[in-house]
């Protein structure tokens, strides 16, 4: 545990280190640099804001308004009788559209369950491989105005349930 | 996208009409807003900053390298991107951004490889294949080691916080082996 901490806390700052010393030694005007890459960073944010308010908003109503209590009972007694832990369909809906409301739902399974439990295990293993899909699509594509998407949104969705199903099966076979 | 944004705002608006949960709806309606906005400033500093690195690491030949070093990997996802094209050092930068859990700092590099696979991309408003491709890899999730879950394990009295490391990392890897399945078999109707 200590040692993946520690770790976790060196892969940020190392990689910033290494960047800047890499950039020095090939003699890149760092600062300068830095300078014209942030400006674009700050024009990608503004580009993506209206972006990202139509969706915040979207999945405010869509959480608020009950409807995805509704996809998630509608989903419950289809994943069930694959044994799927009852807490776990919600969590698999919630993570493909809000990884902060995920985050809370992980904490209430933590509170009620433990994280060692079996539920506590499946929902930890299950946010390592599973992924914000509805942000990161909209972000990306609308970024470069692209409107038909092809199979991008069932690829990753049913990527996402596949991520579910194996973390389900793993922490069976493990533990 | 028009129908994924619509299906959240009518049926959320018409379900909370249905369940009497309308005050609700409203705050959501007049707070979504808010929250983006502070969302946005959260974040603000921390893609220009990793932009910034980013440039260096771009200006100082360390993308094209990285790009290069995985270069059939990159083949065999995308046949469609030339060798050396500016899309490929995005993408590569991207993949391990996301691959070392840098989370925010990941977008900038998505967003530019987005826009040079655009430059390539024939279709118009339509998503080339290199797109789909990287945007299922890109949701198949790569990050390797998911330090809030760790974190939370921790402040809720796991007696083995990191046990779920190892499970992670085959699940991830696993999840994103069959979203590139999944995706070279879409790509084999053609463009």
């Amino acid at each position: 545990m200590e040692i993946l901490l520690t770790m976790s806390n060196y892969i940020i700052p190392v990689t910033m280190l290494f960047i800047v010393v890499y950039g020095l030694l090939n003699g890149v005007r760092i600062y300068e640099t830095f300078l014209e890459g942030a400006k674009e960073g700050l024009q990608t944010v503004v580009e993506i804001l209206p972006t990202l308010i139509g969706l915040i908003v979207a999945v405010e109503i869509f959480q608020n308004g009950g409807l995805l209590e509704i996809c998630t009972n509608l989903i419950r007694p289809l994943v069930e009788p694959l044994g799927f832990p009852a807490e776990i369909a919600p969590l698999s809906v919630i993570r493909l559209v809000s990884s902060s409301a995920a985050i809370g739902l992980l904490v209430d399974i933590f509170q009620t369950y433990g994280p060692d439990s079996y539920m506590g295990r499946v929902a930890s293993v299950m946010m390592s491989c599973t992924e914000t899909v509805f942000y990161t699509m909209s972000v990306y594509f609308l970024a470069v105005g692209i409107r038909k998407t092809r199979y991008t949104l069932p690829c990753a969705l049913i990527t996402n349930f596949v991520g579910v199903v194996v973390a389900i099966w793993l922490v069976g076979l493990v533990w | 996208m028009d129908w994924i944004w619509g299906f959240f705002i009518v049926g959320g608006i018409l379900t909370g009409a249905i369940l009497g949960r309308m005050d609700l709806v409203t705050n959501a309606v007049l707070d979504g807003g808010k929250t983006a906005m502070e969302l946005v400033f959260a974040m603000a500093g921390v893609v220009a900053t990793w932009a910034g690195v980013l440039k260096i690491g771009e200006k100082a030949g360390m993308i094209a390298a990285l790009a290069r070093k995985i270069e059939p990997l990159m083949n065999f996802l995308f046949p469609t991107v030339p060798k050396n094209h500016k899309a490929r050092e995005y993408i590569a930068a991207n993949f391990a951004a996301n691959f070392l859990g840098l989370g925010w700092a990941a977008t900038p590099a998505g967003i530019l490889a987005m826009k040079e696979l655009q430059k390539l991309n024939r279709n118009g408003t339509k998503a080339s294949g290199a797109m789909c491709m990287f945007l299922t890899v890109n949701m198949s999730s790569l990050q390797l080691l998911t330090i809030n879950v760790l974190a939370y394990r921790t402040k809720y009295g796991s007696v083995a916080p990191t046990e779920i490391v190892g499970v992670g990392i085959v699940a991830t890897l696993v999840t994103t082996l069959f979203g590139v399945t999944l995706a070279k078999i879409c790509s084999l109707g053609g463009e």
